[in-house]
Order: structure tokens, then C-alpha cells, then sequence
């Protein structure tokens, strides 16, 4: 199991655009990838769940994955948060 | 042959058939069934032809609209994939051995009341996205075929009780002339597509899917917002003689996007445009408006159940000043009250809504939400060429009350840390003849003036503008009301400012001649208008228009004045 940390810089929040290539990134991997937000553990795979959390600026929370590739997943996601500026 | 009425929405004429782009029906019953599995399969393959679907619609839309536009189904597609959308569901079929339309739809629901009782706006609209996507796999589901645009191959003029995204994607430039609508006004999304699109449009026309016919010939008239059904040969006839003039004046004025708007003796004026939205701006650009002379900022308060928050007006303020590049942006803040309503502000009904609690007035009793607009603005200020302008004001009074709200919002920024630009214009609207006849008074502390004529008029004639009985006293060239523009544009000029006009008479080409001798110095009106406005003042001489216009001033009656006009203009 993997899981980090991150800050939303993005002043929308997560909104559809981001949350969208989020999903599709979490999608490429077998592993189980959840958001924690909160206190809630959301399926990082569901385009849905992420949106229905309504995370703003300036919020944390992170990212935890399970499976075989975790550990890629993450790096992968974090990646994608930082291209998108979406959080750091 | 029928006439139906309804908003100009797109400007332009369209002559074409009909085709009817109306929801099939999706109703459907609980049923129990038997072979889950089965359900289950049928489930799946639905799901799997909206995908397919969307995926070709988006190939359209990205060559048809771009890329911006496209992304929207990236988000449709994902909700198809959601683990946590089609498991729920699937669940569903099984344990409750209902049939998939059922526990889709049951699902689905759920899905868009949460999205609908968040407190963002952003999130409520996604609820419109899950609806757009349910409707589609409930179509394969119930095998109703579902109105194809992308399979139009001739000309048509698509009629519809209103366009969602998908819809609008769908349509090929190539054969839909135009569109029109039962329901929307002019800042909703087809009216902002057709425009986009630079097709005209008519919404608001209540009955169209249920007077037309598929096949039905129909003529779109954008500019006046009639449409005609199965009209005369001789009205065909003489809107086709319409179209084409229409189209090789279009090309006449689109030479002069880029020309200055000069008269043939070589004074220039500032031709600019009312804006409601940010999406406005595009249209700006392409008919060559050199500002905006009247940014509505209603329309960021209308249409939702709460005040809208100070970052919210931020994004769209700055969007506007960047869009606007350096050029000047007059907003006009908070008009609203009398026959303008925010339900959630909960403002009794008047008797004269017109003569009531309203724009500044209501401003400046209800200072939160005008402390908010104004620190909105300010701070996007360092954006673009800022000005500020407050409607409705009555007394001098006002203005320093509305003004000294201002400096302290400014005062409160700077100490915040905020940077706010130091050369924002402040001035007001003048559409009460109180403040004409004083205009002297105020040009000595506003920095501009802009002449809201709608109001001005109704005010000056005691005629209310919503009553057609005596609505033959809406007279812009009435003698009277030139007085009074003169009174203003003299005063603001003694005091080295500026006036502007930004009513429907500022784009009115009998009325031109006659503001540009008054000395007027800049026009706003709809985009749409602007080329033609500068094709009309490059042609006159102002000194004439001075004479003109002294003369009209002289004169009894406004039918004295219009005939004086045509004569010496030619029109």
C-alpha cells in the first residue's frame, strides 16, 4: 500500500476537466486507488465519487493505492496532479 | 400559413424546411423480471452504444466546435465507465429483480439530487451532464430511436423545445440554416451557440414543436425574431430578395472590422458593445467593437437561487477585461428590482416597479451584496481598462454615497495586500430627467456619462414601456428627449468628460445622425449592429450633423425630426 499527501492549488477546485484525466490516469492501473478527503474514502476510479466531494482550493487530502502496481499508480497520479495544476 | 413570435436570439434569415430535433418518449414501467442475467447483458450492450455513440459525436464536435467544446463528453464518456454508477446498478437488476430502465433510472436520480443540492453552482449544472447521459443509454435500452442530427444530409432549420450541448454538437454547419426554440432567452446556451456558430436563431417561441411539422417550409427571421410557417410563395419571394441583400451588405461591412469609426470630415467616435456575458466578447471581437459600453451584470445574479459570491464575479469580471485586452469595459453594477427580479431576495411586489425599490437604490440599502460587487470589480481591475457605472441614479446624493463605498472597498483592499488599479473611471447612468436637467452639477464629480435611453425616454414621456396602449409615446426623436441628450453631452463636455449612450437608440441609424451632431462620444450597442453603425457614420460629415441636429432641436414634433433626417441622409 502506498498513499500521499497533496494540497489543491488549483483556484476552481477539482472540477469535470481535471477530475476527468484523474480518472482515466487512475484507470490505467489494476490496483484499487482511493481519494481520502475528510475522512472518506473515495474510488479515485469513479469520475462521480471525486466530483461529488466538491474539494476547493487550498484543501488537502490524498491519494492511497492497493495492488500490485501501486506504487507506479501513485507516481503516475502524482504526476497528473502536477501537469494539470491541479495540486502539489 | 402561421406566425409565430419570439427573441431574436442570432441574428441573420434563414429559408428552409423543417426538421423537429424532439425528445422521444422515454417513458417506461417497473417491471419484475425473471432472467437477471439477460438484464444484465442488456444492460451492458446499452452501455455500450452510448459509448460508441459519444464517441462519434465527438469526433464531430471536435472539428465542428473545438476542442473546449468536445471535452464535455471526455466527462460523459468516464460517467458511462464509473465503477461506482454501474455496479449500484447492476446490483440493482439482481437484488430487486427489476428491469435495467427501472434501477437506471433510480440510480441516476439519486446521483443528480446530490449534485443538485450542493452548494456550487459549478456542481448543481453537472446534474444537467448525468440527465443528458441517462436519456441516452435509456434510449438503447427502450430501442427508441433517438433523433439522429448527424444524419441530415439536406438543408433544414432545426426546431426544438430547447438544444442541450450533446444536440448542439451533433449539428453539421454544412445544412442547418438555423434554429428555433420553445423555451430560453438570449444569454441561454443555444442562443450563445447559434451566435458562435453564426447561424440565426429565434428562442422563446413557446409553440414551435407544436406548430411545425416535420417538412413544414419555414423562414427564421433573426433580426426581428419572427418565424414564419409554410409562408406564401410572395413572402419567400421577398424574404429571398431580403436574404440576399442582407448577405452582400454583410460582406460590405465586414471590410470594416478593422477601419476606425471616422466621419468623411475626420472626427472620430468610440463604437462599442452591450455585453451580458463573457461569452458575449467573441462577438465583440468579430464585429469590431472598439469596448464595451455596457457590461449587464444582472445576469450573474439571474437564473440561480442564491446571491453569487464575490470570486465568482471576480472570474467573470477579469474574463472580461483580458478578453477585452487594454480596450475600455464599462460595468454597470447591480440593476435589479422593479420588474427585474431575484426571487431569492425575497423583494415585495410594487405597484410601479419601474418607479420603485431598484438598481442603486436597492444598492445602496442592501450594501452587503453591493460591497461584494464592488470589491469584485475592483480587485479585477489590473486586468484590462476598468470602468465603473451606477444605474439609476436621481441625486447627486447617490452618486456620493455609491462613490464613497467604493474608496473604502478600495481602502480595505490596498491594507489586505490587494492590488487595485488607480485609474478606474467612475460614472453613471443618466435615464432620470432629474439628472439631465443637472447635469452640469454632476459632471463637475463623475468621470463619465452614459445616456440609458430605454429608461430615459419612458421617464421623460411618463409612458410606461411595457403597456402597448400607449407605447406610441416611446419617441426617441421627440424633440424633448434631444434637449435633454444635448443637456448632458454639453455639460460633460464643459467639464472635459465623456458621454456614452448605451439604450437601443444608440445603434438606431435615424438616431445616429442626429447623437453624432449632438456631439456624442461613444455608442454601445448589440455587437450586430456595430458594422453597420460605422459604415452609416463614415459616410457623414459631422459639421452637417451639427446643423442637423441644432435644427431638430428647434423643431415640434418628433415625425418633424425623422423626416428631417431621411431627407438630409438619404434613408
Amino acid at each position: 500500500m502506498s498513499e500521499k499527501q497533496f494540497t489543491v492549488i488549483d483556484e476552481a477546485g477539482i472540477h469535470a476537466r481535471p477530475a476527468s484525466v484523474l480518472v482515466s490516469t487512475a484507470n490505467k492501473f489494476e490496483s484499487d486507488i482511493f481519494l481520502v478527503y475528510k475522512g472518506k474514502d473515495v474510488n479515485l476510479k469513479s469520475i462521480l465519487g471525486i466530483m461529488s466531494l466538491g474539494i476547493g482550493s487550498g484543501e488537502e487530502f490524498s491519494v492511497r493505492a492497493e495492488g500490485a502496481d501501486a506504487e507506479k499508480a501513485l507516481e503516475e497520479l502524482e504526476k497528473t496532479l502536477q501537469n494539470e495544476g491541479l495540486a502539489n | 400559413m402561421t406566425l409565430l413570435q419570439g427573441i431574436a436570439a442570432s441574428s441573420g434569415i434563414a429559408i428552409a424546411k423543417a426538421y423537429r430535433l424532439v425528445e422521444p418518449d422515454l417513458s417506461f414501467t417497473k417491471t419484475t423480471i425473471e432472467d437477471i442475467d439477460a438484464e444484465k447483458a442488456k444492460f451492458d450492450a446499452a452501455i455500450a452504444q452510448s459509448i460508441q455513440e459519444l464517441k462519434e459525436i465527438q469526433k464531430v464536435a471536435k472539428t465542428e466546435l473545438g476542442a473546449d467544446e468536445a471535452a464535455i463528453f471526455d466527462a460523459h464518456v468516464l460517467v458511462l465507465n464509473d465503477p461506482e454508477l454501474i455496479n449500484p446498478i447492476k446490483e440493482k437488476i439482481s437484488s430487486d429483480q427489476v428491469n435495467a430502465e427501472y434501477a437506471l433510472k433510480e440510480t441516476t436520480d439519486m446521483f443528480i439530487a446530490m449534485f443538485e443540492g450542493m452548494d456550487n453552482e459549478y456542481m448543481q449544472e453537472r446534474a444537467a451532464d448525468i440527465r443528458d447521459v441517462t436519456k441516452r443509454v435509456l434510449s438503447h435500452l427502450l430501442g427508441v430511436k433517438v433523433v439522429n442530427p448527424s444524419e441530415i444530409s439536406e438543408e433544414v432549420i432545426i426546431i426544438a423545445e430547447d438544444l442541450t450541448p450533446s444536440d448542439t454538437a451533433q449539428l453539421n454547419r454544412k445544412y442547418v440554416k438555423a434554429f428555433a426554440t420553445d423555451i430560453g432567452g438570449r444569454t441561454s446556451h443555444s442562443a450563445i451557440m447559434a451566435r458562435s456558430l453564426e447561424i440565426p436563431a429565434i428562442v422563446g417561441t413557446q409553440e414551435a414543436t407544436e406548430e411545425i411539422q416535420d417538412n413544414d417550409m419555414l423562414i427564421v427571421d433573426g433580426l426581428t425574431g419572427k418565424l414564419h410557417i409554410n409562408p406564401t410563395a410572395e413572402l419567400i419571394a421577398e424574404y429571398e430578395k431580403e436574404l440576399e441583400k442582407y448577405e452582400a451588405q454583410k460582406a460590405e461591412w465586414a471590410k470594416l472590422v478593422d477601419e476606425k469609426s471616422i466621419t468623411a470630415d475626420g472626427e472620430q467616435v468610440e463604437l462599442a458593445a452591450n455585453i451580458g456575458t463573457p461569452e458575449d466578447l467573441e462577438g465583440v471581437m468579430n464585429n469590431g467593437g472598439e469596448a464595451v459600453g455596457l457590461y449587464r451584470t444582472e445576469f450573474l445574479y439571474m437564473g440561480r437561487n442564491q446571491l453569487p459570491t464575490e470570486d465568482e464575479q471576480f472570474d467573470a469580471y477579469k474574463k472580461v477585461l483580458e478578453g477585452m485586452d487594454g480596450k475600455p469595459v464599462v460595468v454597470r453594477t447591480l440593476d435589479i428590482g422593479g420588474d427585474k427580479e431575484l426571487p431569492y431576495l425575497e423583494l415585495p411586489t410594487e405597484m410601479n416597479p419601474f418607479l420603485g425599490f431598484r438598481a442603486i437604490r436597492l444598492c445602496l440599502e442592501e450594501t452587503d451584496i453591493f460591497r461584494t460587487q464592488l470589491r469584485a470589480l475592483l480587485r479585477a481591475s489590473t486586468y484590462g481598462n476598468l470602468k465603473i457605472m451606477f444605474p439609476m441614479i436621481a441625486t447627486l446624493d447617490e452618486f456620493r454615497k455609491a462613490k464613497a463605498m467604493l474608496e473604502e472597498e478600495k481602502e480595505k483592499l490596498i491594507a489586505e495586500g490587494e492590488k487595485v488599479s488607480d485609474e478606474i473611471e467612475v460614472g453613471i447612468m443618466v435615464e432620470i430627467p432629474s439628472t439631465a436637467v443637472q447635469a452640469d452639477q454632476f459632471a463637475k464629480e463623475v468621470d463619465f456619462f452614459s445616456i440609458g435611453t430605454n429608461d430615459l425616454i419612458q421617464y421623460t414621456m411618463a409612458a410606461d414601456r411595457m403597456n402597448e396602449r400607449v407605447s406610441y409615446l416611446y419617441q426617441p426623436y421627440n424633440p424633448a428627449i434631444l434637449r435633454l441628450v444635448k443637456m448632458v453631452i454639453d455639460a460633460s463636455h464643459r467639464e472635459g468628460k465623456w458621454t456614452g449612450m448605451c439604450g437601443e437608440m444608440a445603434g438606431d441609424e435615424i438616431a445616429i445622425p442626429l447623437l453624432l451632431g449632438l456631439g456624442l462620444d461613444e455608442f454601445s450597442m448589440s455587437a450586430t449592429s456595430i458594422l453597420q453603425a460605422r459604415a452609416q457614420i463614415r459616410g457623414l460629415k459631422k459639421s452637417d450633423m451639427k446643423e442637423l441636429a441644432e435644427k431638430a432641436l428647434q423643431m415640434g414634433t418628433a415625425e418633424e425630426v425623422i423626416q428631417a433626417v431621411k431627407e438630409k441622409v438619404n434613408l
